[in-house]
């Protein structure tokens, strides 16, 4: 252990700024002990011999005398190994199940380093999830990193649960998968939630958890990704797993980000969010995907609520900028009652376009899904005329374009927290909707797949 | 000679400063730590200078040393640099991945494009020539697609004293020497440097009067690009700026194609990586990778070198534009290099203008998009730069002052709009708030190549669109019921216009990318559909009987039945729509 430092200059928020340190380096992780209890913290700025440290725990009980602090020489590292499984830390990466340390195999930098985009292979797998709002139309592939864009109290832990417990991630049984679940600044219940669907499905000894709940300290939070994504790393490219991870909720992240960077007085952008959310953002994301030579992968499922419903938010509006798409619930579809409030015209999946088709999934599935997108719209705008003229004084080719808009929902984007459809099953009852409007009107598919499936 | 050493004194992310730098110069190129890392010099104030770091900081203390290099951030330019790709600072990722394998580390150093690699070389030149600045002294095939013409760089004159025979050498061998008026001997290689940032000498600027023919409908028909000129690309994430510029990079009709992934996903890169090789160019019948140079910094990369990456592919493509060649460079995005723009100048602490962005951006702006033009090079040959730059405004609204500030520089605005690719309608390009400055120019090179009515039909399809949106404003209040049929008409021609015509499958392989004739044709035939439906609502036939479906749904479907090369299949088609409304003028005279 290198010297220690006993006097600060300064406590402030989630920050303590201290002088006269030397050989310190830039992100080393510190330890601050007050009375015998140790708590973690990084170098975060250095200015001749003085340092300013960001703490992960909160400051509260910090004086600036009270404290010793000493430099750990090296970034924050997790030690990691098969026994992670089935294992629950906390936001930085400490045990906190009884189950004592973890005999580590290798020990990992949490902050990664970014995959040469030579060395990535391009994602191209179909995962069945059973939901056919999904499958059909925001097709998830392997190794895509794909969000959920929520608002509050609306069924996103739900959706995610049921995705973890349909979803085949391995085809073939000599593929291991794995989960990996990190938490930040939710609920206990929400977290129970998880925990009791993980138990349901069976899957609990698969799962690796790092939690930083709603009482949790707040800047802890900056690490609990990168704890869990170093582990999935370590899982999918070292044991070669196929790894799921689900990140909730980003908006609490961004929100520990903001706290910082306001602490630090650094020049804001929008909503108060640093100039460099983006890049935050992105160095989470971005450790999805599949490499050359490895036979695991990376899946993300990150979780953020939009405030008051926003999808212009800093948060979803940065997210959707990075992410591989983003399947987004709304208010309206949940008012009524739809489960999963998918709202599959905002919805997308970059991936799916070389993961379906032929081969992958059905012929038809491409068009089907384009045609779908096409006449959902179209009701968009007839239930705005309808609201002003009265539905009976729609064209009769609208009328269907309204029953085919109340069927589709009813019965396509709606299923049960249990129904688990097969990709046939979900692009036949897509056709089967679709032949509701009349042959002509499906002008996005081509003449064979129209003549092989329109059953009207 | 010492080289000149400064000591670290301040570290804040990418922004580093460093005291005893006085012999330090303004933008030059230091390596950073005991690690080495890459830096450059981005202010100097007496003693101290401030620097950004190419690659990630963590680890680095005070006190370590800054060493000079002695030559601001330059580019390597020779041949090599075709069909490979590079981070922001023009290192090949492939050599990376060799020293550092599946991640990017740092203290890598400054690597380059192959200098071992022996190419043939054919000299053109022989003792006693006089070379003038920019002159060709020789040639290297680069790929099957690529001359490497070697050229006098900038600045250099002189009489060749000496010539290597033809033969196999690296980039490195001198192959020439020239001896100046000044008497002094230059050794002419077939690689040269340029820094970054400062733009290439060019004899003089020529009018944008030629199109960059890109296959995209609603590019070359209604919103044009010129070859030499600049368009932006904003929109919204997810509305289809990425899946434009990959477009472009396949079909338009550039010589050589300079991909920027500045601060995007990893995965974009990999995908034209996986595809490039695969796709056969139908001109030369060779990989389009044979034409292509990727710069790819993305997102999780180090923000100073996505704000390199920029100037690196720009400098890249007035090197071959300077060759001769037409050269298109797709930046996706620039809302991301203004962001790290933004990200360096916030941890200087400088006062930001709007949105903390600071108050040089628009002048940079407007500097990188100067550097796109058709020009007679040094030399005298005829060359161009177009630039293509993705914008992603925060929120989706183009008042923030990247887009706002893009617009003032850029001569085509290809807008996309959220509502369209909500409905996929595809490519979600804005027909109404979307334009090109180049239509006057270019009017003359489509009348002459294309058809001389081609202008004219352009102008009548964005007149109908401009009606039809008014009309949608009643629409929506009353139904289309009620409206008279010559309006009714307008709303269904309007409709082939839309889904015939600006919507473009990219991923079916007729229509993926459309010739200009066809382009042509296509036009024809919607205006016949919408003259002869106004004919025939004259004569009082009802639209529903206008609104032949049959007919309507062929013309919609042109698009993916008539195959490229079967143009001919268009004269049947005229000949059906005339027919038909022939005996409905008929039936009902
Ligand atoms: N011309 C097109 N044809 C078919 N599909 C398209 C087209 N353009 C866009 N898309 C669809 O839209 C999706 C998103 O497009 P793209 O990735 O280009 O968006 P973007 O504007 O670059 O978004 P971001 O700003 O987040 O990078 C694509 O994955 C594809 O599914
Ligand atoms: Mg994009």
């Amino acid at each position: 252990m290198k010297s220690e430092y006993l006097l600060l200059d300064k406590v402030e928020g989630p920050l303590i700024a201290l002088s006269g340190v030397a050989d310190v380096a830039y992100d080393e992780m510190v330890e601050i002990n007050i009375g015998g209890k140790k708590r973690k913290g990084k170098v975060i700025q250095l200015y001749e011999d003085k340092a300013i440290v960001q703490v992960f725990e909160n400051t509260t009980g910090i004086s600036i005398h009270n404290a010793s602090i000493s430099f750990t020489g090296k970034p924050l590292m997790i030690p990691l190994s098969r026994e992670i499984l089935g294992r629950v830390f906390n936001g930085t990466g400490d045990p906190i199940d009884d189950a004592g340390d973890i005999f580590a195999e290798k020990t990992y930098d949490v902050n990664g380093r970014p995959i040469n985009p030579v060395a990535r292979l391009y994602p191209r797998n179909f995962i069945q999830t059973g939901i056919s709002s999904i499958d059909c139309l925001t097709t998830l592939i392997r190794g895509q990193k794909l969000p959920i864009f929520s608002g509050s109290g609306m069924p996103h832990n739900e959706l995610a649960a049921q995705i973890v417990r349909q979803a085949r991630l391995s085809e073939d049984s000599n593929e291991e998968f794995a989960i990996v679940f990190a938490a930040m600044g939710v609920k206990h219940d929400d977290a129970d939630f998880f925990i009791k669907n993980f138990e349901r499905s069976g899957v609990l000894g698969k799962v690796v958890m790092y939690l930083n709940l709603a009482d949790a300290p707040i800047v802890e939070r900056i690490i609990t990704p990168r704890c869990a994504l170093t582990a999935a790393e370590y899982l999918a490219f070292e044991l070669e797993m196929q790894v799921l991870v689900i990140m909730t909720d980003m908006t609490s992240y961004c929100e520990a980000l903001r706290e910082i960077s306001s602490s630090r007085e650094e020049v804001p952008s929008r909503k108060g969010y640093p100039g460099y959310l983006y890049s935050d953002l992105a160095s989470l994301y971005e450790r999805a995907g599949m490499m050359k030579g490895k036979n695991g992968s990376i899946t993300q499922i990150p979780i953020l609520t939009m405030p008051n419903d926003d999808i212009t938010h800093p948060v979803p509006d940065l997210t959707g900028y990075i992410t591989e798409g983003q399947i987004v619930l709304k208010r309206d579809l949940f008012q009524k009652d739809i489960y999963p409030p998918v709202d599959i015209l905002s919805s997308l999946s970059r991936l799916m376009k070389d993961g379906i088709g032929e081969g992958y999934t059905r012929e038809d599935h491409a068009e089907l899904s384009n045609q779908i997108f096409s006449a959902y719209s179209h009701v968009q705008d007839v239930l705005a005329l309808s609201q002003v003229i009265g539905e009976d004084e729609l064209s009769e080719a609208d009328k269907k374009y309204m029953e085919f808009g109340r069927q589709f929902e009813e019965s396509f984007i709606k299923q049960g927290f249990d129904e688990n459809r097969s990709i046939a099953e979900t692009l036949d009852l897509g056709w089967k909707l679709l032949s509701i409007l009349p042959k002509d009107e499906l002008n996005r598919v081509s003449p064979e797949i129209l003549d092989k499936y329109y059953k009207g | 000679m010492e080289i000149p050493t400064g000591v670290i004194s301040y570290i804040n992310g990418p922004v580093i400063k460093a005291k005893k730098m006085s012999e330090f110069k303004m933008r030059e190129m230091v390596t950073v730590g005991s690690k080495k890392l890459i830096g450059e010099i981005i202010s100097l104030e007496g003693e101290s200078a401030t620097i950004q770091v190419y690659e990630e900081t963590s680890g680095i203390k005070i006190g370590e040393p800054v060493a000079a290099t002695g030559h601001p951030l330059s580019i390597k330019l020779g041949p090599g640099i075709i069909g490979g790709i590079f981070d922001g600072i023009e290192r090949p990722l492939n050599k990376i991945n060799n020293i550092s394998e599946g991640f990017i580390s740092e203290g890598i150093g400054l690597i380059s494009i192959d200098t071992e690699k022996l190419y043939d070389v054919n000299l053109s030149v022989s003792k006693g020539d006089l070379l003038c600045q920019g002159e060709i002294f020789g040639e290297v095939n680069e790929t099957p697609l690529v001359i490497n013409k070697l050229m006098v760089p900038p600045e250099i004159e002189g009489r060749v004293i000496e010539v290597v025979r033809n033969g196999k050498y690296n980039i490195e061998t001198p192959l020439v020497k020239l001896e100046t008026s000044s008497g002094e001997i230059v050794d002419l290689k077939a690689s040269q440097e340029w820094p970054a940032r400062i733009p290439r000498p060019i004899e003089k600027r020529l009018a944008t009067d030629k199109p960059i023919v890109t296959g995209q409908r609603v590019i070359d028909t209604f919103f044009p690009l010129a070859k030499g000129g600049t368009a932006a690309i904003p929109g919204g994430f997810g509305t289809g700026k990425t899946m434009m510029q990959h477009q472009l990079a396949k079909w338009s009709d550039a010589d050589i194609i300079v991909y920027i992934g500045c601060g995007e996903r990893g995965n974009e890169m990999t995908e034209v990586l996986e595809d490039f090789p695969k796709l056969i160019d139908p001109k030369s019948n060779r990989p389009l990778m044979e034409r292509t140079v990727l710069i790819a910094n993305t997102s999780n990369m180090p923000v100073a070198a996505r704000e390199a990456s920029i100037y690196t592919g720009i400098t890249i493509a007035e090197y071959y534009r300077d060759m001769g060649y037409h050269v298109a460079i797709m930046a996706d995005s620039t809302s991301r290099w203004a962001e790290a723009l933004r990200e360096i100048s916030g941890r200087l602490e400088k006062m930001p203008a709007e949105e903390g962005y600071p108050a040089y951006l628009p002048s940079r702006l407007a500097e990188f998009y100067e550097r796109a033009g058709y020009v007679s090079t040094l030399g005298e040959r005829e060359g161009s730069v177009s630039i293509i730059g993705a914008v992603s405004p925060a929120g989706g609204d183009f008042s923030e002052p990247v887009t706002e500030n893009t617009k003032r520089f850029v001569g085509a605005f290809w807008g996309l709009d959220r509502k369209l690719a909500y409905s996929r309608h595809y490519p979600a390009i804005n027909w109404l708030s979307s334009y090109s400055g180049y239509v006057g120019q270019l009017a003359e090179w489509y009348d002459e190549n294309v058809a001389e009515d081609m202008m004219q039909l352009r102008a009548n399809m964005l007149k109908l669109l401009f009606e039809e949106n008014k009309l949608q404003e009643i629409v929506k209040l009353v139904g289309e019921d009620v409206l008279p049929d010559d309006q009714r008409l307008i709303l269904e021609v309007s409709k082939l216009i839309k889904v015939g015509f600006l919507q473009q499958n990219a991923f079916h392989k007729e229509d993926s990318y459309v010739p200009l004739k066809k382009q042509y044709l296509m036009l024809k035939v919607i205006d016949t559909m919408y003259r002869r439906g106004s004919s025939a609502v004259k004569l009082g036939i009802p639209i529903s009987i206008i609104r032949n479906e049959e007919i309507y749904s062929k013309v919609i479907k042109i698009k993916y039945n008539i195959p490229n090369n079967r143009l001919d299949m268009f004269y049947d088609i005229l000949e059906e729509i005339n027919q038909f409304y022939d005996r409905l003028e008929a039936q009902y005279a």
